[in-house]
């Protein structure tokens, strides 16, 4: 199967072509970058250097393929998409531009009028774990935020068994969340050795959220953390009713027993009793663990994931893989690396 | 002549997962749960009854 990326030289772009270049089952035809037409892409991503002899090309010259990645950002999406669906079976755009099923809500959280209002209903949202039915023989995916699928995945078996009142979700993030686009705040005098807030709220992700998991009192923050990929996600749940550690255990375990790239991480003996992103750069994993404050009844969920991968490359591919009736997890099988 | 081998279980008390001791283990043998990781002690061997070892807190200094 051939599969184009448009808008490849990100870094997102960068974890695609990684992921594709292993996959069994898809060739990369064609990447396109706007700013490096014709250059090697190995000279942006250079883990391709001796496996990959693609070049960048333009993105107007896209020829049709299976699948097409829209792997640039969402001021650009929504016009492409209506330009490009002709030209490909399956659509996978990890932009923000469709992953929200309303117009109102992509005004209220964005800011502007949709583009492409007409898409939004046409596109599921990406993250297997929700919407696994819906992604296969699907036509059209969108990408996923990073935050909120660590969010979501901490707080999915919770909020499915309606047992949150109200949630504050506190989240650690890396650098290259903020894309591989020059910016005052990724300056490396800014931003080595950071511990700072960047959105105390209103963060976007939250959108996301509530679409995904109903409604229930959400309060976000995110902080920029001095990691280059991950994503550390700290929930505190306060329960509409008293929960023990065993249930949560038996909540946790029914939702993700079978769930390829969700982990439970609760561990009693170790140095990594709880997830930890370091160790799932690279991977597709999203580790969850949880607690029960005693004194008060909050329940404490943690999870970690790679911002880059399940937060969006790896999150891609894996709906790509049930969109095109591939097997889940194929090409995402790497596991990671220790020490790190 | 066949030899039946008997198949012990129990549930982890930490976190109710399904410990399961292929043979007759020896009480005071230690069990680790596969899902939490807890180190149980065997109390009875059979009927398979088993309790959280007792461990050794260790100083995170965190």
């Amino acid at each position: 199967m051939r599969a184009s990326i448009l808008g490849g030289a990100g870094y997102v772009g960068g974890e695609l072509l990684r992921l594709l270049a292993d996959h069994p089952d898809v060739e990369v035809a064609q990447v396109s970058s706007g700013s490096h037409t014709n250059r090697f892409a190995h000279t942006v991503h250079p883990f391709l250097r001796g496996r990959s002899d693609l070049r960048f090309c333009d993105p107007a010259a896209l020829e049709p393929c299976d699948v097409l990645f829209l792997a640039g950002a969402h001021d650009d999406a929504a016009d492409e998409v209506r330009e490009l669906e002709g030209r490909a079976r399956h659509v996978v755009d990890l932009s923000a531009r469709f992953r929200l099923r309303s117009a109102a809500d992509w005004r209220e959280w964005y800011g502007t009028e949709h583009a492409a209002p007409e898409y939004l209903e046409r596109f599921v949202y990406g993250l297997p774990e929700l919407h696994r039915d819906e992604l296969i023989g699907a036509r059209f995916a969108s990408g996923v935020g990073c935050n909120a699928t660590a969010s979501i995945l901490a707080l999915l078996p919770l909020a499915r068994a309606g047992l949150i009142e109200r949630a504050v979700v506190d989240l650690k993030v890396g650098s290259s969340e903020a894309g591989a686009r020059a910016s005052a705040g990724g300056q490396h005098p800014a931003r080595a050795r950071a511990v700072r807030t960047y959105a105390a709220t209103g963060h976007r992700h939250q959108a996301e959220i509530r679409q995904e998991l109903g409604d229930f009192e959400l309060s976000f923050t995110a902080t920029a953390v001095d990691l280059v990929r991950g994503v550390a996600c700290t929930a505190h749940v306060f329960p509409t009713e008293a929960v023990s550690e065993k249930e949560l255990w038996g909540l946790y375990r029914e939702h993700y027993r079978s769930e390829p790239f969700v982990r439970i991480v609760k561990e009693r003996h170790g140095l990594y009793r709880y997830p930890e992103p370091k160790l799932l750069a690279g991977t597709n994993y999203c580790d969850v663990g949880f607690e029960v404050d005693e004194c008060t009844g909050r329940i404490v969920v943690m999870s970690a994931i790679d911002n880059l991968m399940k937060g969006a490359a790896g999150s891609a591919v894996q709906s790509m893989n049930l969109m095109c009736g591939f097997e889940e997890a194929r090409g995402l099988g790497f596991a990671g690396l220790h020490p790190v | 002549m066949t030899t039946e081998t008997k198949t012990l279980k129990a549930a982890c008390p930490e976190c109710d997962a399904e410990i399961v001791a292929a043979e007759t283990p020896f009480v005071h043998e230690i069990l680790p749960c596969p899902e939490c990781g807890l180190e149980l002690e065997v109390v009875v061997a059979d009927p398979l009854q088993l309790l959280p070892a007792p461990e050794v807190e260790e100083d995170w200094g965190e």
